[in-house]
């Protein structure tokens, strides 16, 4: 496996000052990131998420050189992002979804034409990925607005377009669908798709809408407390969180609660009634059971909602001691 | 040894690229500013004639206090004209090559300082050529039309040293302003609200050396001289080319020191700024 990122024993420790009292000051070191050890290989596309003040964004600044870690050790693309941070920009690609990367009061095509002068694209390479990104993303009409009058779905189409224009090996977006509406979410998935597949750019994502791991990442990395709590396929984030799926049942009649072995009644209304049963065991025996027991007129499975499966991993953490972002 | 001279070299070679590649950076991007400048001509015109006019005011309140007294602390006229220009072509070259520094505390709480770090290009050109404001050429062009009329109007027998220390006195007097921006940038990184600290010592450096030193108290003057180096930005070798003496009775060579002065704050300020940006690296904030 080549591994394009790889990080080991990484940490990062901020101090937070707070007021205690009216002049003394309490110091605290808090623990952003603690112990962190991963890789990610060429040309795959990674989820990663978790709470609020995990660690996602701290990890992603420290990948792209912006944050120096405080200890361990970390490369992307053989090369320490925090010492050699200029010579790495050339060869990373960063959308962060909360603010532009782009020139705010200059139309796109001027901010496109700078970031090609300033990484020193060779103009064939630039007029080919620009075409592509206008095309797939929707951006011909956009061209000549300043950033700043774009709406923000087009404003993030522009910004991972930006991000692209270099051909970065790795992509890092972070929350790049945070606030977009449901069309535009669809086309950035699948130009993210497209590129990933196309081009074997490395991707790496942050994100709070499960949707888009769901339909992008064949793999997972959850973050709590600074720590890698899970990483792995989808289907095994279950497991690990131990979910449950749901059989909703239609009989003839209204019924009781019935009561069969592997599931349980979870909710009842008129002839309906919801069945839950661990998300690891087939359903197959559990329909056969039902079906030569009571009279079924319809059935239908319900797959767990993986926000369920997270929240249930994230349980009994405490608030106290997070930091944003 | 070898070993060590070479790396040394290849240091100072890697410092060349590195500024070499910071200037074209910052010239791409203060050029992308003026050509979208430029696309409203006519509201540039206006915003730089308005930016002239105001500062015009200002010379005009200097020439009512001569309408009420030929000399002010021993100096006409003329020769306050010729203070008040150097200090304020010296302040208007600074402001226009990186005035926009005053905009870092905003980057920095804002977090679109990290969009300068992932760019491959020194951060201190990013953040001096952002948003580059050609109408800053309108408080360059008062103080140049003030100090060209003073020039040929004080009475001065020109020689080769006092002309060729006129471009050295402006380019060494901007070299300190923005090297005092530059600190004061550096100061944003831990404190957001040190702008208002750095505009006293800007502005207000370039409100005290519009005036000769005669007229303001020793002690401000000393404080001016070796503490913040305002007196070296147009006092010290305008006084020599006005053929005063020195207010602080200091020897005669130090009316040449503008230079050297201006290296050693500039030195400072590159050291400033490097440890505000470490900072910032690693706490984020």
């Amino acid at each position: 496996m080549d591994a394009l990122i790889q990080l080991d024993g990484v940490r990062k420790e901020f101090e937070v000052r707070r007021r205690a009292g009216l002049l003394r000051r309490e110091r605290r070191t808090v623990r952003a990131v603690d112990g962190l050890s991963f890789e990610v290989a060429r040309g795959e596309m990674v989820g990663y998420i978790g709470p609020n003040g995990a660690g996602k964004s701290t990890t992603i600044k420290m990948l792209t050189g912006i944050l120096v870690p405080s200890g361990g050790r970390l490369s992307v693309a053989g090369v320490d992002p925090s010492r050699e941070r200029t010579r790495l920009a050339r060869r990373i690609g960063v959308v962060f979804g909360q603010r532009t990367t782009l020139w705010w009061d200059l139309p796109l095509r001027d901010s496109y034409e700078l970031v090609r002068r300033i990484y020193r694209i060779a103009r064939d390479r630039y007029t080919a990925n620009l075409e592509a990104c206008v095309e797939l993303l929707d951006l011909a009409e956009l061209l000549d607005v300043p950033v700043r009058q774009l709406s923000l779905g087009q404003r993030m189409r522009a910004d991972i377009a930006a991000a692209l224009l270099h051909d970065p090996e790795v992509l890092y977006l972070d929350e790049p669908t945070i606030g977009l509406d449901v069309v535009s979410k669809a086309k950035v998935r699948e130009f993210l798709r497209q590129v990933n597949t196309e081009r074997a750019t490395t991707v790496l994502l942050t994100t709070h809408d499960l949707t888009d791991i769901e339909q992008l990442c064949r793999r997972v990395m959850v973050i709590d407390h600074g720590r890698l709590v899970y990483d792995g396929g989808l289907d095994g984030l279950h497991a690990v969180g131990e979910s449950e799926r749901t059989l909703v049942v239609d009989f003839e009649r209204e019924l009781p609660p019935v009561n069969i072995d592997g599931a349980r009644a979870v909710r009842t209304e008129g002839p309906r009634q919801w069945l839950a049963f661990p998300a690891a065991a087939s359903a197959a025996p559990l329909v056969a059971e039902l079906a030569a027991r009571y009279p079924l007129v319809d059935l239908s499975i319900r797959e767990p909602a993986i926000e369920d499966v997270i929240a249930r991993m994230y349980g009994g953490r405490d608030e106290a001691s997070r930091l944003p972002g | 040894m070898a070993d060590a001279g070479r790396l040394a070299g290849f240091e100072r070679r890697g410092r060349t690229a590195v500024a070499i590649d910071g200037l074209r950076a910052y010239l791409l991007i203060a050029g992308m500013w003026i050509r979208s400048t430029m696309v409203y001509r006519t509201s540039f015109v206006l915003m730089a004639v308005g930016n002239f006019a105001m500062t015009a005011l200002d010379f005009a309140a200097v020439a009512i206090i001569f309408g009420h007294t030929r000399v002010l602390g021993g100096f006409t006229l003329t020769e306050t004209a010729f203070l008040y220009g150097s200090s304020g072509v010296a302040l208007g070259l600074a402001d226009l090559v990186v005035g926009n520094l005053d905009q870092l505390g905003r980057r920095v709480r804002d977090g679109t300082m990290d969009t300068l770090l992932v760019r491959p290009v020194p951060v201190y050109a990013q953040a001096t050529a952002d948003r580059f404001a050609l109408r800053r050429l309108g408080r360059l062009t008062q103080a140049a039309v003030v100090l060209g009329w003073s020039m040929t109007r004080i009475d001065v027998a020109w020689t080769a040293v006092d002309v060729l220390l006129v471009p050295v006195m402006l380019v060494s007097g901007a070299a300190i302003f923005a090297a005092v921006y530059t600190i004061g940038a550096a100061f944003q990184f831990w404190a957001n609200d040190a702008a208002e600290v750095q505009n006293s010592f800007t502005y207000g450096g370039n409100a005290l050396t519009q005036y000769p030193p005669t007229v303001f108290a020793k002690d401000l003057v000393r404080g001016a001289t070796f503490v913040v180096p305002l007196a070296f930005v147009n006092w010290m070798p305008a006084l020599h080319i006005l053929g005063r003496g020195n207010p602080l009775r200091l020897p005669g060579w130090v009316d040449f020191c503008s230079p050297l002065v201006a290296l050693a704050t500039c030195a400072l300020a590159g050291f400033a700024w490097r440890t505000g940006l470490r900072s910032y690296r690693s706490t984020g904030s």
